[in-house]
This record gives C-alpha cells, sequence and structure tokens, in this order.
C-alpha cells in the first residue's frame, strides 16, 4: 500500500493535496452545529450530479416530450421516481443548507477581513444556484414550469430600451418554446454545473488558504504552539476529528432527507408545485402563480413595489440589489469584533429584524395579496390598500435598511471584550 | 555599451507595445470568435417564419362571448362585446392609468376610446403587461373577490392587475401599460386577419 502511494506521490501530489485540503488541514477546536452546512452542502452538491446524471438518461428535452418523459421517470423507470424525487427534494435541501451556511456567516463575521474573496465566492456559488434552481423548474415542462419561467424571462424585458430585446434573445422565440426548453436543459445539466465546481473548489481554496472562523470569531492561528499537537493551543486537525463530526450531520440531515423524500416528496406544494402535473399550456395561466418556496423572500419584495413612470422595472431593480447586496457585506460592517457573542444589542436587534423580514417575506411570496384583506376605508393613507402589500413594503425596508444602515450601527455598537483562548 | 551587452540588454519599450499589440489583436479575435455564439441564441429562421398572421373567424362569436387564439405562440383574444359592456368604459376613466390609450400599445386606427375598429369586436393579446401572464376574463359586475365597483373586465391572477374590457389598466397596478393591440383587419364581417393591419 505505502509503496503504491510512494509510485504515486512521485509522480502526482497526492498525499500533499489530502494533507492540506483536509488531512492536516488545522480548524478551530470550537466547531458548533451551525458548522455542520458547509460538508452538508458538499454533500448536496454531489448528490445533485449524480442523480441529474441519471435523469438526463431518460429526461427529453423537447417540448412534445418533456412532460411525458418526467411521467415516463415516475411511473415506468425502474426506481425513476427515487431519482427524480431526491434530486427535487435535493433542490431544496441545497438552499436549506445554505441558507443556514449564509446565516452562520452573518452571526459569526465570516466574511469579515481576511475572509472577503472566501464569502464573494460563496455570494457567487449562491447566485448559480440560483440559476441553476431556475433554468432547473422549467424542465418538466409543467404549468408553473412554464408560467414560472415566462415571469422571469420578462423581467428583463422591463430594462430601458434593450429590454424586449433581450428578453427575445434569452428566449429564442417570441414566447417560451421549444426553443427556450432545449437552451435552459443544456445550461442546467452543462454550463451551470461546471462554473458551481470551478466556484466550489475556489471557494475551499480560499477557506484553506485563509483558515476557518470559529463562533468567537477569534484568530486563533497566531497563538502559541501547543508543543504536543505542533499546532496552535486552539487547533486541531480536521480529520480525524471533523470528519467523525461531519459524519454525524450526515446521518442526521439524511434521517430528515429521508422522511421527506418517503412521506412528503411535494411538502405540500411547496417543493414541488401542484400546477406543475398539468402539462404547460401557453394559452392559459394558473389561478394562482407563486414560485418555489427559495424564491419568494425576493418575489414578495418584487411584488411590493409599484410601478411608476410608466415602467416597473423598479421592482425588478430592487429585487436585484436584494441578491446583490450580499456581495457588499464585508466592507458594510464596521465592527470590531467578528461573533455575534461579543456584539453589542444593536447588531443583535438588526440581524433579528433581517430574519423575520427574511421570513415573512417568504410567506408573503408564496401567498396571494389579498391573504391579509384590507385597511378599512375609513383609515387615512392606508384606507383600502391590501394589508399584505403594506407589509410587504414595511419589511422590504427593514430588509435593506439590516445592509445599509449596518456602517453606522455597527460602528457605534457596545461591544464586548474578546477572549484570547476559545470559549 | 559593448556589442554584446546591448543584444542582452531588455528593450522595454519594444516589449510594452508587442504585448499591447499582440493583446488587442488578440481581444478582437476573441470578441469575434464570441459573434456566431451569440447570434445562435436569437429566434432561428424558422421560429421567425412561425410569426406569420392568423385567420379567424369571427361570425360565431356571440354577443358577449371572448374567443382564444394563438399567434406568434401568444395568447390572443377576440370578445365581442355587448351594448352594457361598451357603456362601461367611459364610466371608467377616472380609475384608469392611461384612459386615452396614448401610450403607443395599440396601432393608430384602434387609438379611440373603445380600443378597437369596429365598436363591438375588441381585439387583443391576452398577455398582462406586467411580466406576461394570461389575465382572467372576468365579465360579471361586482364580483365577491373583486369586489362591488368591479364592472366587467380582466384580472391578472399572478399580481392582481386590473384591466377593463377595452384592455386598459387601472391605476395603481403592477402592470404600467395597457394591453397590447395587435395590428389586424376585416377580411369581410365574418373573418379577420391578425399579424398584419389596414394597408399592410
Amino acid at each position: 500500500m505505502d509503496k503504491i502511494l510512494g509510485w504515486i506521490d512521485a509522480r502526482f501530489p497526492l498525499t500533499q493535496l489530502w494533507e492540506s485540503q483536509w488531512g492536516k488541514y488545522p480548524a478551530p477546536k470550537n466547531f458548533n452545529f451551525w458548522y455542520y452546512f458547509g460538508s452538508l452542502a458538499a454533500m448536496v452538491l454531489v448528490m445533485q450530479i449524480i442523480t441529474g446524471i441519471f435523469l438526463t438518461m431518460n429526461y427529453k428535452p423537447d417540448a412534445k416530450y418533456a412532460f411525458d418523459s418526467v411521467e415516463y421517470i415516475m411511473r415506468d423507470v425502474e426506481w425513476g421516481w427515487l431519482i427524480r424525487y431526491m434530486h427535487s427534494t435535493g433542490a431544496s435541501a441545497f438552499f436549506v443548507v445554505v441558507y443556514l451556511h449564509m446565516f452562520r456567516g452573518l452571526m459569526y463575521g465570516s466574511y469579515q477581513k481576511p475572509r472577503e474573496l472566501l464569502w464573494i465566492f460563496g455570494c457567487l456559488i449562491y447566485l448559480v444556484l440560483m440559476g441553476e434552481a431556475f433554468f432547473g423548474y422549467l424542465l418538466p415542462w409543467g404549468q408553473m414550469s412554464y408560467w414560472g419561467a415566462q415571469v422571469i424571462v420578462n423581467l428583463f424585458s422591463t430594462l430601458p430600451i434593450i429590454g424586449d430585446s433581450l428578453a427575445l434573445w434569452i428566449r429564442g422565440d417570441f414566447t417560451i418554446s421549444d426553443v427556450t426548453l432545449n437552451r435552459f436543459f443544456a445550461f442546467h445539466v452543462i454550463a451551470l454545473p461546471l462554473v458551481l465546481l470551478g466556484l466550489v473548489a475556489a471557494h475551499l481554496t480560499a477557506l484553506h488558504e485563509v483558515g476557518s472562523n470559529n463562533p468567537d470569531g477569534i484568530d486563533v492561528k497566531h497563538q502559541p504552539i501547543n508543543p504536543e499537537t505542533g499546532l496552535p493551543l486552539d487547533m486541531i486537525y480536521s480529520h480525524p476529528y471533523y470528519s467523525i463530526k461531519d459524519l454525524v450531520g450526515v446521518v442526521f440531515f439524511l434521517a430528515i432527507f429521508s422522511a421527506i423524500l418517503f412521506f412528503v416528496p411535494e411538502m405540500g406544494g411547496y417543493f414541488l408545485e401542484a400546477n406543475n402535473f398539468i402539462p404547460a399550456d401557453p394559452l392559459q395561466t394558473p389561478a394562482h402563480i407563486a414560485p418555489v418556496w427559495y424564491f419568494t423572500p425576493y418575489y414578495a419584495i418584487l411584488r411590493a413595489v409599484p410601478s411608476f413612470f410608466a415602467t416597473q422595472v423598479w421592482g425588478v431593480l430592487l429585487m436585484g440589489a436584494a441578491v446583490m447586496i450580499f456581495f457588499a457585506l464585508p466592507w458594510l460592517d464596521r465592527g470590531k469584533v467578528r461573533s455575534i457573542r461579543y456584539r453589542g444589542n444593536l447588531y443583535k436587534g438588526w440581524l433579528a429584524a433581517f430574519v423575520i423580514s427574511f421570513i415573512v417575506l417568504g410567506y408573503l411570496g408564496v401567498v396571494p395579496i389579498t391573504v391579509w384583506g384590507q385597511f378599512p376605508a375609513s383609515w387615512p393613507m392606508l384606507g383600502t390598500a391590501d394589508i399584505a402589500t403594506v407589509a410587504a413594503r414595511v419589511f422590504t425596508v427593514v430588509y435593506f435598511a439590516f445592509f445599509l444602515l449596518m456602517p453606522w450601527y455597527t460602528a457605534r455598537d457596545k461591544t464586548k471584550p474578546v477572549p484570547e483562548r476559545t470559549t | 555599451m559593448s556589442e554584446a551587452a546591448a543584444d542582452q540588454a531588455v528593450d522595454s519599450k519594444k516589449r510594452r507595445f508587442l504585448l499591447g499589440t499582440t493583446g488587442v489583436v488578440g481581444g478582437v479575435g476573441v470578441a469575434a470568435a464570441a459573434v456566431p455564439f451569440v447570434m445562435s441564441f436569437w429566434p432561428s429562421a424558422r421560429a421567425r417564419a412561425a410569426g406569420a398572421p392568423v385567420e379567424v373567424d369571427i361570425s360565431k362569436v356571440e354577443a358577449g362571448q371572448l374567443i382564444t387564439v394563438e399567434w406568434r405562440g401568444k395568447v390572443c383574444w377576440v370578445l365581442n362585446r355587448t351594448k352594457v359592456m361598451l357603456a362601461t368604459l367611459p364610466k371608467l376613466n377616472p380609475v384608469l392609468a392611461d384612459p386615452d390609450s396614448s401610450v403607443p400599445q395599440q396601432p393608430a386606427n384602434c387609438k379611440n376610446e373603445h380600443r378597437s375598429i369596429k365598436d363591438s369586436m375588441w381585439v387583443a393579446i391576452g398577455i398582462c403587461t406586467h411580466l406576461g401572464c394570461s389575465p382572467t376574463f372576468r365579465p360579471e359586475p361586482a364580483p365577491a373577490d373583486l369586489g362591488t365597483d368591479w364592472l366587467g373586465g380582466f384580472f391578472c391572477p399572478c399580481h392582481q392587475s386590473k384591466f377593463d374590457l377595452a384592455g386598459r389598466v387601472y391605476r395603481g397596478m403592477p402592470a404600467p401599460t395597457n394591453l397590447v393591440i395587435p395590428p389586424y383587419k376585416f377580411l369581410s364581417d365574418a373573418k379577420i386577419v391578425i399579424g398584419v393591419g389596414e394597408g399592410g
């Protein structure tokens, strides 16, 4: 065995790669629950790639056959239903772990210097993931696939001057058609996965260059060396310690994932919408259109903005800004400490407000705007306005205030002293 | 400086010039190579040919009835409006965003109060000007969900935009403009063609 390894190492840096990327990669010893989601995201990515490859073996990217081929996978292909449900549930699971992973970054200031690029690679991964989800959702060619794509592509047509041409260019036809389906398939199975893998490699390379942050947000790399381990005092090797810890996370995750997969794969219409079991009909819009749950906060922001100056590009721009603003986070935060443990009440309060906004907007994005009724006509200003629309506007303001006021409230927040060692 | 030393010396000015010109020429080459890929995204000759005009037989469209036809893969409505329906149009002017159809969303011969060539027979593209959903035909006055002010019209299920029975948008809706009226003409009293205007 050693001989084979030696032969390989003389020709390819196998041992060196393993040790630098995981085996001998030193990590802070105080990782908690929130540190499961990076490795879980990697596992879900692998699962999506494998199930995706097997789905393409029976799927037909043709407007005439696409819907039927998905039903064929579900009914006739041996175990096809499981592979398809793994892929569709996996998409939602991906966003669950990525959102929790991002929240971890917000809590412990993992985007702060020197991890700005690491954070930006992560944001790019999030963007590509949204693209993957959007392109993939057209492929079953159901009613929701069709009309969802119609709405999203038309977002581009709201841009001034170039808008209509741009939407035509994206579709390759005057409406969403077979041409659009074919190119979305190409993006979903080849173009974006290649970009995604490249970005994941960059994300991990940057992480292993600067080293992991930790729940205390302190620099453990520069601590004195512990003679017993040869590592800084509060660091341990990823293997075997975090290999084992992450395995526990995998077991818990798979238990929950399997329960959903086998008992509620459609999640009551949140993971797979009922209208998507009806073949796409370009002449008939479903009565209620809502995106899949992971896009709904942004969708609620889009809907909250009224059109003025005879264009509704403002909602589109604000929705885009809601996603892109994550990139600016490392430069908006003027805090002297990283972790929420040593931040003052200002940051804690704003982070809580942001999380609540994100969840409420997410809820408002799946329901019709009439859900909470209207204000009584006698009320000044607000009379007869839809309550849900006004709520969406308020929470949109809170969402942006979290970011835009950050330079102010993080600088004047009363922080606690940060310990030398992990706690 | 000896001849040998001069041979060894780096002429950095020349080097910069060569790097610059090579870079520019290479960049132009890459941009040119991108052209076929970018152009391949436009609608193909086949997709463009499929956008031909369609003929519609309107002799069977009863008063108050809406039929749906397809033109360029888009929903196209033909609505035979009753006298009662036409009477609702002027009443709504105060609540509409563009009651006079000043935004050019229709051919010139349809820029009138009923947005059609002939009063009763109305042709429109049934696609919401907000984000392209197809609004629902709601001719009944004062239904429970749309309120007692509703005089009949179109309601977009996606983002709740409201249009009247001439496809004019209400004020304060997500949809910024009135529904589009395609070019069309009457071949006879019983037949129209959508996709070519009069004289076209």
